[in-house]
């Protein structure tokens, strides 16, 4: 009976939790579907209107920024590469520097593996002075690797690795050595495949990082071409509605890949072998 | 020159633990030779050594006529069997033995072939896609045994394989271990801390004892005659009954006795060991024991029970023979099978 009641109640939390996310969520939504002179006029709405179809063609098509170099299609373009560009570049450095830390003879790794932990207290933002002036000298600002290279190591996708690897008894690396693995060999043949929900865990997780990036990209980009999704919401010029629809759409993209690999991403987080 | 000879081999871990000292003896092609020792006592780090999987500190290691010191182990030729089994968990039984002969290079109707050879010969031919998390103990300890067949190695190596199997099992791994080893005719070194497996998978049998061999036999030589007190209590089961006692011109006094014509000339304290089994009941015996406990095994009895100062002295009978609790019994030492240590250190002296 105790049992019964609370996990009911502890539903009943939940769904007033989804609720209160999920209401703001809505009223964007229905109100992206009318006209701007009634949101103007009669506020939010709650209920859909018929102009989705036009709002959101609109939106997609309409060339923006000052020099008009830009639409929502290619923003999405844009967003799309820096985060997988960054989720990608990040898995596999934090997939190789955990290797050597936890399977190479190196010196001092736990230590070395805590200064690199450090640096999730120096975010983009402390240091961003030094890494714009580091882009520059290499001539990667206004470009696609200006925006994805200064994010594309994370220390928590080490972490996460790195103790994953230290789960992995050390017969299957004797084992595999006998069976004429080489270091290389070991790391594709075995690391790799046994640490894969992990690895999309960790995409997942750095695409909505490099995703929801802003302040970088908004300085080491001058030129529109570069625009992503999250510095278009604010830059975006228009009418209401249509700014509700590039909200609405901006959203796609995370939640998506989430719902595609969400199976993964629970068995990575939460470590079944 | 024999197959596998190792010469005065030494291993000094970084922190200055000495794992295993200058141990010299030689393996034979074909033959099945076993470590056997307490835990910790390097017979393992011995194992590895040959295997590659530890540095030699000292001393060398000539595998088939070549120095393999500093031979990688992928190099070596040899095979191991660890004792948590080291399945590649992501892989199916096919690719678990596969893939040490994908490494070598070999054409995949030859992988096919040998890998079906060797499923055969274990049984494990209906298993071959399964992972091996959707394997038994019994099932994943032969697929061990297969990565380890397929490629037919200079030598086997078993790190403990059976320990984590339960007691039913193991013997029965223990008998196919030995008739695959007999069919295979690979040599094969075993390392065990259990001494019955050590006693009836062994050809030879090195006994080792703090990085030392103590001894080094056929499993029956080392259980007849015994070298020292370490190796006389660690072969055979139940274990050798040790006495104090004082040897003076062949004639030893011990716990309430004497036995006389002892052969040897030494004079001082010794301990004097028994097995259970060299003993039998008389009418007037040597030694008073008063039981205290039997354990009734169905084809033996253990009886336990005090004989002057010591307790727990055991002496082993036919189940057939009913002997109550507190009752008092006679006992000989069949055909002088006693043996009899130095007490300082240990060294027979009979």
């Amino acid at each position: 009976m105790i049992r019964y009641f609370s996990s009911n109640f502890s539903h009943l939390i939940l769904l007033i939790g989804i609720f209160i996310m999920i209401i703001p969520v809505w009223l964007i939504f229905a109100s992206s579907t009318h006209t701007a002179s009634i949101i103007n006029t009669q506020g939010l709405q709650f209920f859909l209107g018929d102009k989705f179809l036009e709002n959101y063609t609109k939106v997609l098509l309409y060339e923006g920024g000052f020099f008009k170099e830009i639409t929502a299609l290619k923003m999405f373009l844009n967003s799309f590469l820096m985060a997988t560009g960054v989720a990608f570049l990040s898995v596999i450095s934090s997939l190789m520097t955990a290797y050597v830390l936890v399977y190479f003879r190196v010196k001092y790794a736990t230590l070395l593996f805590w200064i690199i932990f450090i640096t999730i207290l120096v975010p983009l933002e402390l240091r961003i002075f030094p890494t714009y002036s580091v882009m520059s000298t290499l001539n990667l600002v206004n470009s696609y690797w200006g925006l994805i290279i200064p994010i594309s190591a994370s220390a928590i996708a080490t972490l996460f690795f790195r103790q994953f690897y230290k789960t992995i008894p050390d017969e299957l690396l004797e084992s595999a050595k006998l069976d004429g693995a080489n270091t290389w060999r070991f790391f594709i043949d075995f690391l790799v495949p046994l640490s894969k929900t992990m690895i999309v865990a960790m995409f997942i997780f750095m695409f909505v990082f490099g995703y929801n990036q802003y302040l970088w990209p908004i300085l080491v980009t001058s030129s529109e071409q570069y625009w992503t999704v999250v510095m278009g919401l604010k830059m975006m010029s228009g009418s209401i509605v249509n700014k509700f629809a590039f909200v609405i759409m901006s959203m796609i993209p995370p939640v998506l890949i989430i719902i595609v690999l969400q199976k993964y991403f629970i068995k990575g987080i939460f470590q079944d072998k | 020159m024999s197959f596998l000879e190792l010469n005065k081999v030494t291993k000094i871990y970084p922190n200055g633990t000495k794992a295993v000292h200058e141990t010299s003896m030689n393996v034979e092609n074909g033959e099945f030779m076993v470590f056997v020792g307490p835990s910790g006592c390097g017979k393992s780090t011995l194992l590895r050594m040959i295997a590659g999987l530890e540095d030699i500190t000292e001393g060398y290691i000539n595998l088939d006529g070549i120095l393999i010191n500093k031979v990688d182990p992928s190099d070596r030729d040899v095979a191991m069997v660890f004792q948590n089994y080291a399945l590649y968990p992501h892989m199916n039984v096919y690719n678990n033995l596969a893939y040490g002969l994908k490494n070598r290079g070999i054409s995949k109707e030859d992988i096919e072939k040998k890998v079906n050879e060797a499923a055969k010969l274990l049984q494990i031919s209906e298993y071959l896609q399964r992972k091996p998390s959707m394997l038994s103990g019994g099932q994943r300890q032969r697929v061990a045994m297969g990565r380890a067949i397929v490629r037919s190695p200079k030598i086997f190596l078993f790190d403990e394989p059976l320990s984590n199997l339960d007691a039913k099992l193991r013997i029965q791994m223990r008998l196919e271990i030995k008739k695959l080893q007999q069919k295979v005719g690979v040599t094969s070194i075993f390392v065990t801390h259990d001494q019955v497996e050590a006693m009836t998978l062994a050809d030879r049998l090195a006994v080792i004892n703090n990085g030392l061999i103590e001894q080094l036999g056929t499993p029956i030589e080392i259980y007849n005659n015994p070298k020292s007190m370490f190796v006389a209590g660690f072969i055979g089961s139940p274990q050798m009954n040790f006495l104090e006692g004082e040897l003076k011109n062949k004639t030893l006094t011990s716990e309430g006795f004497e036995i006389n014509n002892v052969t040897s000339d030494f004079n001082g304290p010794v301990i004097l060991g028994i097995r259970p089994e060299h003993m039998s009941q008389t009418d007037k015996g040597l030694i008073n024991l008063s039981v205290d406990l039997v354990e009734q095994l169905g084809s033996d009895n253990l009886i336990y029970g005090e004989i002057k100062n010591k307790k727990d002295f055991c002496f082993r009978c036919p189940g057939s023979q009913i002997i109550k609790k507190g009752s008092k019994l006679s006992l000989n030492i069949n055909d002088n099978n006693y043996y009899v240590f130095d007490k300082s250190n240990g060294n027979r002296v009979n």
